[in-house]
């Protein structure tokens, strides 16, 4: 079905549809499910955008790439230089276009979306990074590494803010160190987004393009520990800091039997999985018990993954309960989907107020009970509540607490003069990522609290490109004894 | 990579790397531990910095063979590396300069007493140190223990070395002499059921004792909670809260039970590892 407009420019109305692993047998493998457009349905998908003079998609996304513009090459087959356009402000697109909320940013306020569905920005972005990284032979390079500004600039956490931060700055010149926690760079992209959505070999090749822009990551670096902010600015001669650590702190309900053997974090659960691959153990040494009946609390993402995760590891049954009803998951809706064509089970209006244990110490199950939804609250929410004498047992002989993550205290409790709120974020001016701290930013998960991989790389840039503006304006000596200025 | 700058054997299952990591032996302090992970496919594991250089760019780590991680450890030889060092990671010991402090270190747990017996030392407390083990043949760092105590007693349960007995007893005896207003401090660290059994014997005279828990561990820097435990009733993450803890507060059941979860599939990972290599299993495995 098409229409004509008076440019005369076709509409087809639907998205060219994703092809998927099928779900019986995806739900037994690690390998990526959603396989991604062949290079005919790319440049169809591409052709589908109108070329918007006034390019609102470009403004629903965060790290602000020229969207009608890389599409356009798309149409055309010119899938180089359409990547070369997406990298001049996207350092992360295979990853970004495979796990951006697109419908909540770029796709958003796309035209066609207005009376059809959206140009699918993401899928034709996907494939431009995969057709780059496939293309062995003939790698586009990114840009010359331009002459040292004399600036070096410390970056803490290796994750997409602070990886997109370091891109930045390290483009304009400076001198960047990444100091990564764990043993790999990329933060939650590595440890927390599971294989079967974001396949690692990704992650890495394009933590690879950061590091080929000149950009040095120090791996096994704690900053707070091994080496504080207050250091790195006083006695290793790093003029700006940029913190990028995320929200990594793992919480948990605070009822009776958390602490139980069989109860995970998502954290633990996911980090086993990805970062230490459990699912490969014993060729892994990391190792990772399941039990047949899965029970993951919550309903966000990162749930969806919990959940989607253990039927891989082969749960017999994997269970979400969540507390309000299904038109409130925050969980995106296509992760929904994925989950329940896996056959991942749903309670909902379901919350549990005691973990239970056998004798061993290991858990059996949980007491719940059954809520209802009130009135909305201030923020808009309807508030979930108890329904008198509805206790009940849900059995399960593995439990693993999805219900949200806080920033770590490391380094704020180990640097002078910074600022956080209540939760233990740090306060960033939202307009320029400065800190209480002059010549500190921030940005990322670390302020906001837990949110996207999109607006952590829009946070990252910020801070680069503010952090650019302080150097260039400050007059303090370069360390590396360029001259200018 | 870190490279190994030396290997000591003390027993057939207790072993000694110097590890070249200068940032860390710059920055670490006594009570604090690494994460390391010897290959690409390892696991993360704790082990305690048991003494660093920082002229030479050294830590030193003593670890007890235990499962496939510490074995594949062992086996490793001057020259070679190791792929991960983080570190140094939890709270340093807290050092004060008076009085006299009670350190007992039970079986490889002499390693983690030494530095913070040294650092008391120096500090100006009056040091008595306690060291057992098995049997001689498990002891080590008897000299350089003795070197960094005011007075230090040895004890193997089977009698082959010095007393025969627990170093409980000998901490009982010491302060029935010395008077429980007069201890400022017991730190007791090593095997679960020896710190157990200091804590629960000093409970019984109030006097504040310290322990360092073993808890298992996957990214020892506070993103997983797989470290936690029940210290007086509410839950700390061991790698960034502790590792030390008050241990008349801490819930011993608990933490046995967290820490031997995953047994059965540790010990397959070692058997098949014994099997590959061609070793006999040693069988130790456990708690101990
Ligand atoms: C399971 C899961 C699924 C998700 N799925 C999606 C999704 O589909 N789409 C999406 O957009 N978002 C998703 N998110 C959210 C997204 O991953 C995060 O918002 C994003 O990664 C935040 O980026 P960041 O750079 O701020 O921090 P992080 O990615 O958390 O990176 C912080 C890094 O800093 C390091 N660090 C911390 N402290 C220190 C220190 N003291 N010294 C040195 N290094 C330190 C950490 O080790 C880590 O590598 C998901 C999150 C999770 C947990
Ligand atoms: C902060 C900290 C510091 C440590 N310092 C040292 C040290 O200096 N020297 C040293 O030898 N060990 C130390 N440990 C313990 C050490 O980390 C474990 O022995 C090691 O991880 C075992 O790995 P593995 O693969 O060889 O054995 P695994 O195969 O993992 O375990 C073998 C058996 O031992 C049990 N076990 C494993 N780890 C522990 C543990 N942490 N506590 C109790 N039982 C356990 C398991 O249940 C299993 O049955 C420390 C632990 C922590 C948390
Ligand atoms: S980076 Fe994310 S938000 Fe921006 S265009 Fe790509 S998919 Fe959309
Ligand atoms: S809004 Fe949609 S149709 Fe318009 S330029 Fe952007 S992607 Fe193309
Ligand atoms: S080991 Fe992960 S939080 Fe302590």
């Amino acid at each position: 079905m098409t229409e004509k407009k008076k440019t005369g420019i076709k509409i087809i109305p639907s998205k060219n549809p994703m092809p998927l692993q099928d779900h019986k047998l995806r739900a037994s493998n690690f390998d990526e499910v959603a396989l991604g457009y062949d290079y005919e349905t790319a440049v169809a998908e591409a052709s589908r955008c109108l070329q918007c003079k006034n390019a609102p998609c470009s403004r629903g996304c965060p790290v602000e790439i020229d969207i009608p513009e890389f599409l356009r090459l798309a149409a055309l087959g010119n899938f180089k230089a359409a990547i070369s356009k997406i990298k001049e402000k996207n350092t992360l697109p295979g990853v970004c276009g495979r796990v951006c909320p697109q419908e909540s940013q770029c796709e958003k306020d796309c035209t066609l979306g207005i009376k059809h569905q959206p140009v699918s920005i993401g899928r034709v972005e996907r494939f431009c990074a995969d057709f780059e990284l496939a293309d062995k032979e003939d790698k586009i390079t990114n840009k010359l590494i331009p002459p040292s500004s004399g600036y070096k600039v410390a970056i803490v956490g290796s994750g997409p803010a602070g990886l997109t931060c370091a891109a930045d700055l390290a483009k304009e010149g400076h001198r960047v160190t990444v100091f990564e926690a764990l043993h790999v760079a990329g933060g939650v992209l590595m440890y927390g987004i599971p294989e079967f959505r974001l396949p690692k070999g990704i992650v890495e090749a394009e933590v690879k393009n950061v590091v080929d822009l000149g950009v040095e990551i120090e791996l096994n670096s704690v900053v707070g520990r091994l080496v504080t902010i207050d250091q790195l600015l006083d006695e290793e001669g790093y003029n700006a800091v940029f913190i990028g650590t995320g929200a990594g702190l793992p919480y948990f309900m605070g009822i009776p039997g958390e602490n139980l053997c069989g109860v995970y974090s998502a954290n633990e659960f996911l980090t086993r999985t990805n970062l230490m691959k459990a699912y490969l153990f014993p060729q892994w040494d990391t190792p990772i018990k399941i039990g047949k009946r899965v029970v993951v609390l919550g309903g966000g993402n990162v749930a969806m993954d919990a959940a989607r995760t253990a039927l891989r590891l082969g749960a017999e049954e994997s269970i979400i309960v969540y507390r309000r009803s299904e038109k409130e998951l925050p969980a995106r809706a296509e992760e929904v989907e994925h989950a329940y064509e896996e056959g991942v089970k749903f309670y909902y209006l379901t919350n549990p107020v005691k973990l239970l244990g056998d004798e061993d110490g290991i858990v059996s199950g949980m007491e719940c009970l059954k809520y209802e939804l009130g009135e909305p609250d201030a923020t808009g929410r309807r508030s979930p509540i108890a329904v008198k004498g509805s206790e009940h047992i849900i059995e399960a002989d593995t439990i693993v607490v999805a219900i949200g993550q806080g920033p770590n205290e490391l380094v704020p409790m180990t640097t002078k003069g910074l600022e956080t709120n209540k939760k233990g974020n740090i306060i960033a001016d939202p307009e320029t990522g400065a800190t209480s701290r002059p010549g500190v930013f921030a940005g990322g998960d670390v302020v906001t609290g837990a949110a996207t991989v999109i607006l952590a790389m829009g946070a990252g840039k910020l801070g680069a490109k503010s952090i650019h503006e302080y150097l260039l304006n400050s007059k303090i000596d370069k360390p590396l004894g360029r001259e200018g200025n | 990579m870190y490279k190994i700058i030396e290997k000591q054997i003390f027993s057939e299952v207790t072993k000694l790397l110097s590890v070249y990591a200068p940032k860390i032996a710059k920055s670490c302090r006594p009570g604090q531990f690494v994460m390391i992970r010897i290959d690409e496919k390892g696991e993360r594991i704790p082990l305690t910095i048991a003494d660093f250089d920082p002229e030479k760019g050294t830590i030193s780590l003593v670890f007890q063979e235990i499962g496939k991680s510490t074995q594949q450890l062992g086996a490793l030889e001057q020259g070679e590396f190791i792929k991960d060092v983080a570190g140094p990671l939890g709270h340093p010991t807290h050092i004060f300069d008076s009085g006299t402090v009670i350190l007992v270190g039970g079986g490889v747990g002499v390693a983690p007493i030494y530095p913070i017996a040294r650092e008391f030392k120096k500090a100006g407390c009056n040091v008595i140190g306690i060291i057992g083990a098995r049997n001689k043949e498990l002891l080590f760092w008897e000299e350089k223990m003795s070197a960094a105590c005011n007075s230090l007693y040895i004890t193997t349960d089977d009698g082959s070395y010095v007393r025969k007995g627990f170093v409980t007893d000998v901490m009982k005896e010491l302060i029935e002499e010395i008077g429980k207003e007069n201890i400022a401090l017991i730190m007791a660290i090593g095997p679960q059921p020896m710190m157990r059994a200091c804590c629960n014997l000093s409970k019984g005279y109030e006097i504040r004792t310290l322990v360092s828990l073993n808890a298992l561990m996957v990214d020892g820097t506070g993103m997983c909670g797989c470290c936690r435990v029940s210290v007086g009733g509410s839950t700390k993450f061991v790698c960034v809260d502790g590792p030390e803890f008050d241990g008349h507060q801490v819930d011993w059941l608990e933490l046995y039970r967290r820490s031997t979860y995953f047994c059965d599939e540790e010990k397959s990972a070692k058997d098949i590892y014994n099997s590959e290599k061609g070793n006999h299993a040693c069988g130790c495995g456990g708690i101990q």
